[in-house]
C-alpha cells in the first residue's frame, strides 16, 4: 500500500500535494425563468466558495472549520471533482485538475478518495458490503480476478477493524461507527494518497467518534496519507490537524498551523469561534456569548463580510475587502484590523 | 485469513444469493404486513387465480370458444345453469353465438391481462428511462422531458389512446390492422401511461442522486449511465412497483373501455370489454348473464389489483409503518 | 413561585420503564430508571443515541409516541402523579406546568401562522388575558429571549426567522405559561456553534431569573458542563451514574462515563490517541445480562455478567457499577 504513495517521482518533497489558487464556486439559486419574468426579480448568485487559496503538504492534515453555510463542504466537493470550479485553479501533484473531464480525472481519482458525513446515506442500502468495497477495485481494475478481489476486500475489512465475514452482510446490519469503517475501507480500496474527509464523525456518538478518529490517525501514520479534513467541531480539528483554515461566508479568513491558531487566534472570527467552545474543564467562567448570526450568503455584507458581527470593525472594514497577509509565524490572515495591529490577542 | 476469504466466495454463490434473498423477503416487513391482512391475502389469491385461469384457459376452460367447429347456434342464449332452461355444461349460460360465457370470460381475461401487462411494462420502461434521465441529467433535458409530460398529462389518458389508436388505424393498411390490433392497443395504452412513472422516478432520482452513496460512486469516477443503472435504479424501484400495480388496473380498464367502444381488440379475440359490449346489446331483451358476468369478472379483477397496489404502497412506505 | 418548597422535588421519576411492543417481542427502551429534579434545578440527561434519554423526556411530558408505552413506574410533578392522566388533563399540564423545547425549531412551529399569533394563542389557552394584553406579553417574551425589534418580528412567520432565532421563539413559546419545568430535548444540536453558546446562555439566564427547573436532554457533554447542576448519564436505557455535574465530569466513577469523558478531544490537550471504548452500545434486542456495559467494560468481572448493578452512593454521586460494591466490601 505504501509503495503507491512513494512512487511519484514528479512530486518534490516540499511541493504541496494539493494547492488551491483563488478557487471559487458560484451557484445560481435564482427562481425559475418564468418567476423572474413575472416577479421582476434578478438572477441570484450564491458565492459558496469565493477565491480560496491554500496548500496541503504531503502526509499532513489540513482542516477547514467554519459554521454551516461557510462553504467548507463545497471546497471538499470541488477538490474531489463533484463540482467544477467557477474559476480558480486546483493543482494535485502539480497537475491542474480544475475542469478535467470525467475520463481525464480517472487516474487522479484513484489517488484521491473521499469519506462522507452520513454513514447511513453513504452506503448503497441494496448492496452487500463486499460489493460496496469491491466497486473501486473493479472499476480501477486493481485486482485481477474475482478471487483476488474478494481477498483484497477481506484485507481491507480487517484493516479498518471489521471481520472479513462482514462482507456478506448489508449496510443496515451495522451500527453507525461500523458503517463509517466500511466507508473508510471503500475509500482505501484504490490505495489513495489523499483523502477528503467531510465531517466524518459529526453523525457519530462521541465514544464511536474517538474510535474513528483513532483509526484515521493510525491509517495516516501507516499509509502516509494526506487529509483534507472538514469539520465544525473545533476540538476534533485541534486533535486531528497540522494546519487549519477558518472559513467564513465562502472565504478563508485565517490559515495557520493548528497549534498557532488555537494558541493565538488572530482573526476576530476565529477568536469568536474559539470562545464558543463549551468548557469541559469547568472553570466556571460565564462567557458572554457573541451576538449575531451568519448573514445570508446570497447578499453578503460589503467589504469584510464579517464586519457586522465584528467588535473591531471600522469604515475601512465596511468598504474594502481584506486580502490575506502572511505574518511572521506563517499565519495567513485576511483582516484589516490585524494588518493595522488594532486587534488585541484574546482568549 | 484464507478461511474467512473462502467464506465470502462461498457466500457469493448464486444459490446463496437466491436463498438469502428469499429468506430476507419472508423475514421482511412486506411479507409481515401481508400475513397480517386477510383482505390483501384474498386480493392476492383472486389476482393469482385470474392469472392462472386466464393463461391456462386453452387447457382449463370448459369449451374452446375460438374453435368454430364446436360452436352450435342451437346452444345460443342459454341462461346460467341454475336458471330454468339452463344447461349444466354451460354454468354461466351462453351468448348469442352459443359460446359458453364462463369460457369466454376466461379467454377474455387472457386478452385483457395480456394487453394490460404489456402496456404497463412499456409505460414502465419508458417512464423509468425518461424519468432517470430527467432526474439525473437535469437542466434543459429535464425541462424538455417534463414539459412534454405536463402537456400529455393535461389530456385525459383515454383521449391519448384514442388519438394514437386512430392515427395508427389510418396509417396501417386495413388488413394489417386486424393482425396488429393488439400491438397497437398495447403501444397506445403504454404511451398514455408513461408520465406517472417518469414523474415518480424523476422525483426519487432527485432525492437519491444527492445521497452520499451516489456521490461516492461519482468520486470513484463511474460513468453516469452506470451509476444510474447500478446505484440509483435499484433504489427507486419501490414506488415504481406500486405504480405498476395500480397502472395495471387502469390499463385493464382502459382496454375494456376501448373494446366496449369498439375500437379496441378485434371481435375475433374478445376481451372482457368486448364481451360486455356484446352482452350490452342483449341486456334489455332479458339475457342479462351475457353482460353481468363479464362485468363482474372485470370489477373483481380490477378491485383485487387495486387493493394490492394500495397495500403495496403502504407496505413499502417506511413512514407509514 | 417554585421556590416555596425547596426540599421537595418538583419532578419525581420512579422505576420508569418504557417498552415498545414489536412483532419480534417487546423491547425495553428505558429500564427501571429513577431520578428527581428540584425546583429551579437544571438536570442534564446525557447519553449516546439510543440510550433512551429522549424517550425519558417524552414520557415526562406525556408525548411518548405509540407503540411506545410506560410499562411500569411513576412520574410525579409536585407530588401528583402525571403518568396516568387522561390526554386532556395532561395537555393542560403540558402547557401550564411543563414546557418543551425540541431539537428542530422548525417542526415545533406552525409555518402557517405568524409567530405572534402562535404566542398569543398559547398565552390565552393558559391565562385569561385579552387580545391586546396577550399581544403585549408576546412582545415581552420575544424581547426576553433576545429577539431584536420584537414589535416588528411578532408579525412575521417562522420561515422569516433564522435557525437560532427560531429556537428563541420556541423557547418563548415554552415560557408562555411560566411553567415550573422545561424539558429541553437537544435544544442546540441543530444549531451552529456560535448560536449554541447563545442559546445555552439564554436557557441559563431564564432559569435563574424565573426559577424554572430544566431537564436538559443532550448528547453533548460540553453543553451539560456549561448548563447543568446535576447530570444523569444514561446507557442502554439505564442510568449509569447520576450526580453533581462537576463530580461526574471531573471524577467519573462509572467506567462508561470515564471512557466517555476520555474519548472527547479537548483543545490544548495534545494526545496522539483518544481513549476509546471499543464496540458500540448494544441494540435493544440484545442487551446483555447483568450490567449492560459489560461487553465494552475494561474492568468487568464475574458479577457484572450475572447481576444488574443497583445504584450505589459514592461520595456525592450514585453509580450503578459493581466495582464500588466491591470496594465497599473490601475497603
Amino acid at each position: 500500500m505504501v509503495d503507491a504513495a512513494l512512487a511519484n517521482p514528479a512530486l518534490q518533497a516540499d511541493e504541496p500535494v494539493l494547492s488551491a489558487r483563488k478557487l471559487a464556486r458560484y451557484f445560481d439559486v435564482s427562481p425559475p425563468l418564468l418567476n423572474r419574468v413575472i416577479e421582476g426579480t434578478p438572477r441570484q448568485i450564491l458565492r459558496a466558495v469565493d477565491g480560496v487559496s491554500f496548500d496541503i503538504q504531503k502526509g499532513r492534515t489540513f482542516s477547514l472549520v467554519g459554521e454551516s453555510g461557510c462553504g467548507k463542504s463545497t471546497v471538499a466537493r470541488l477538490v474531489v471533482g463533484l463540482y467544477t470550479p467557477t474559476h480558480g485553479e486546483l493543482h494535485f501533484e502539480g497537475q491542474n485538475i480544475a475542469g478535467l473531464t470525467r475520463k481525464e480525472m480517472v487516474p487522479v481519482r484513484r489517488k484521491m478518495q473521499m469519506i462522507f458525513q452520513d454513514p447511513f446515506a453513504s452506503l448503497n442500502p441494496r448492496w452487500r458490503v463486499v460489493d460496496i468495497i469491491a466497486e473501486p477495485l473493479r472499476f480501477f481494475d486493481i485486482t485481477k480476478g474475482e478471487a483476488a478481489t474478494q481477498k483484497r476486500v477481506g484485507e481491507l475489512l480487517s484493516f479498518v477493524g471489521l471481520s472479513p465475514k462482514d462482507g456478506a452482510k448489508y449496510p443496515h446490519e451495522f451500527s453507525g461507527g461500523q458503517r463509517q469503517r466500511i466507508s473508510i475501507a471503500r475509500a482505501l480500496a484504490s490505495n489513495p494518497e489523499f483523502l477528503v474527509c467531510d465531517e466524518p464523525t459529526s453523525a457519530l456518538d462521541v465514544s464511536v467518534q474517538a474510535q474513528i478518529l483513532n483509526l484515521m490517525k493510525e491509517l495516516q501514520r501507516e499509509l502516509g496519507l494526506t487529509y483534507l479534513f472538514i469539520s465544525h467541531n473545533l476540538a476534533v480539528v485541534y486533535h486531528m490537524s497540522d494546519d487549519v483554515g477558518v472559513m467564513y461566508l465562502g472565504k478563508l479568513v485565517e490559515v495557520a498551523p493548528a497549534r498557532t491558531l488555537f494558541a493565538r487566534p488572530r482573526h476576530p472570527y476565529t477568536q469568536l469561534l474559539l470562545n464558543t467552545i463549551p468548557d469541559l474543564d469547568m472553570k466556571g467562567l460565564d462567557r458572554a456569548p457573541v451576538a449575531g448570526e451568519v448573514p445570508n450568503p446570497i447578499n453578503p455584507p460589503s467589504g469584510c463580510t464579517f464586519h457586522p458581527r465584528c467588535p473591531f470593525a471600522n469604515d475601512r472594514c465596511r468598504a474594502e475587502i481584506p486580502q490575506p497577509i502572511t505574518l511572521a509565524d506563517g499565519a495567513k490572515i485576511a483582516c484589516h484590523g490585524v494588518e493595522e495591529g488594532r486587534i488585541p490577542d484574546t482568549v | 485469513m484464507t478461511d474467512s476469504t473462502n467464506d465470502i466466495i462461498v457466500t457469493r454463490s448464486l444459490w446463496f444469493r437466491f436463498s438469502d434473498g428469499t429468506r430476507r423477503f419472508f423475514d421482511g416487513d412486506v411479507f409481515y404486513s401481508f400475513k397480517r391482512s386477510p383482505v390483501i391475502m384474498v386480493a392476492f389469491f383472486v389476482t393469482v387465480t385470474y392469472f392462472l385461469l386466464a393463461f391456462l384457459a386453452p387447457w382449463v376452460a370448459p369449451h374452446n370458444t375460438y374453435d368454430v367447429i364446436t360452436l352450435n347456434l342451437m346452444d345460443a342464449f342459454k341462461p346460467p345453469a341454475w336458471e330454468a332452461g339452463g344447461d349444466p355444461s354451460y354454468p354461466l349460460g351462453t351468448d348469442d353465438q352459443g359460446r359458453d360465457v364462463l369460457s369466454t370470460i376466461m379467454f377474455g381475461a387472457r386478452v385483457s391481462l395480456t394487453v394490460g401487462f404489456l402496456s404497463v411494462l412499456l409505460a414502465m420502461v419508458m417512464g423509468i428511462v425518461l424519468g432517470m434521465v430527467a432526474g439525473y441529467v437535469g437542466g434543459k433535458t429535464d425541462a424538455i422531458i417534463m414539459r412534454i409530460a405536463d402537456v400529455q398529462l393535461s389530456f385525459p389518458a383515454i383521449l391519448i389512446v384514442l388519438l394514437i389508436d386512430g392515427f395508427t388505424r389510418s396509417v396501417l393498411p386495413r388488413g394489417a390492422h386486424e393482425d396488429l390490433a393488439l400491438v397497437v392497443l398495447v403501444l397506445s395504452i403504454g404511451f398514455a401511461n408513461w408520465v406517472q412513472f417518469a414523474r415518480t422516478v424523476r422525483g426519487s432520482c432527485l432525492v437519491e442522486k444527492n445521497k452520499e452513496y451516489v456521490q461516492a460512486a461519482r468520486v470513484i469516477g463511474l460513468h453516469p449511465a452506470l451509476i444510474m443503472l447500478r446505484h440509483v435504479l435499484p433504489n427507486v424501484m419501490s414506488p415504481v412497483l406500486v405504480i405498476a400495480t395500480i397502472s395495471l388496473a387502469i390499463a385493464i380498464l382502459t382496454e375494456a373501455t376501448l373494446s366496449f367502444l369498439g375500437v379496441g381488440v378485434p371481435p375475433t379475440q374478445p376481451s372482457l370489454g368486448t364481451l360486455i359490449r356484446i352482452g350490452n346489446d342483449f341486456l334489455f331483451s332479458g339475457e342479462w348473464w351475457m353482460t353481468i358476468f363479464p362485468g363482474a369478472a372485470l370489477v373483481i379483477l380490477v378491485l383485487a389489483v387495486n387493493l394490492l397496489g394500495d397495500w403495496l404502497r403502504d407496505a413499502l412506505n417506511p413512514k407509514l409503518r | 413561585m417554585a421556590n416555596q418548597s425547596p426540599n421537595k422535588p418538583l419532578l419525581e421519576v420512579k422505576n420508569l420503564r418504557i417498552e415498545f411492543p414489536t412483532r419480534r417481542g417487546t423491547l425495553t427502551a428505558v429500564d427501571d430508571i429513577s431520578f428527581d429534579i428540584m425546583p429551579g434545578e437544571v438536570l442534564g440527561v446525557v447519553g449516546e443515541s439510543g440510550a433512551g434519554k429522549s424517550l425519558t423526556g417524552a414520557a415526562v411530558i406525556g408525548l411518548l409516541e405509540p407503540p411506545g408505552r410506560i410499562a411500569a413506574g411513576t412520574i410525579s410533578l409536585d407530588g401528583r402523579r402525571i403518568d396516568n392522566l387522561p390526554y386532556e388533563e395532561m395537555r393542560k399540564i403540558r402547557g401550564r406546568k411543563i414546557g418543551a423545547i425540541f431539537q428542530d425549531p422548525l417542526t415545533s412551529l406552525n409555518p402557517l401562522y405568524s409567530v405572534g399569533r402562535q404566542l398569543v394563542e398559547t398565552i390565552q389557552t393558559h391565562t385569561d388575558m385579552t387580545d391586546s394584553q396577550a399581544r403585549r406579553r408576546a412582545i415581552e417574551l420575544l424581547s426576553d429571549v433576545g429577539i431584536p425589534a420584537p414589535e416588528r418580528r411578532v408579525e412575521q412567520y417562522p420561515h422569516q426567522f433564522s435557525g437560532g432565532m427560531r429556537q428563541r421563539v420556541v423557547i418563548a413559546l415554552a415560557l408562555c405559561a411560566e411553567p415550573d419545568l422545561i424539558i429541553a430535548d437537544e435544544p442546540t444540536t441543530a444549531l451552529d456553534v456560535s448560536i449554541q453558546a447563545q442559546i445555552i446562555a439564554l436557557i441559563k439566564r431564564l432559569c435563574r431569573d424565573n426559577g424554572t427547573a430544566v431537564m436538559l436532554v443532550t448528547h453533548d457533554m460540553g453543553v451539560i458542563a456549561e448548563t447543568a447542576d446535576r447530570v444523569a448519564v444514561m446507557y442502554a436505557g439505564r442510568i449509569a451514574e447520576i450526580g453533581p455535574v462537576r463530580d461526574v465530569i471531573k471524577q467519573a466513577k462509572h467506567p462508561y462515563t470515564h471512557g466517555l469523558m476520555g474519548s472527547i478531544p479537548t483543545i490544548g490537550h495534545d494526545i496522539e490517541k483518544l481513549t476509546q471504548i471499543d464496540g458500540s452500545m448494544p441494540r435493544l434486542t440484545d442487551i446483555p445480562a447483568g450490567c449492560a456495559f459489560n461487553p465494552r467494560c475494561p474492568r468487568a468481572f464475574d458479577k457484572c455478567y450475572v447481576d444488574r448493578p443497583e445504584r450505589i452512593a459514592v461520595e456525592k454521586t450514585e453509580v450503578a457499577c459493581w466495582l464500588y460494591e466491591k470496594e465497599a466490601v473490601h475497603g
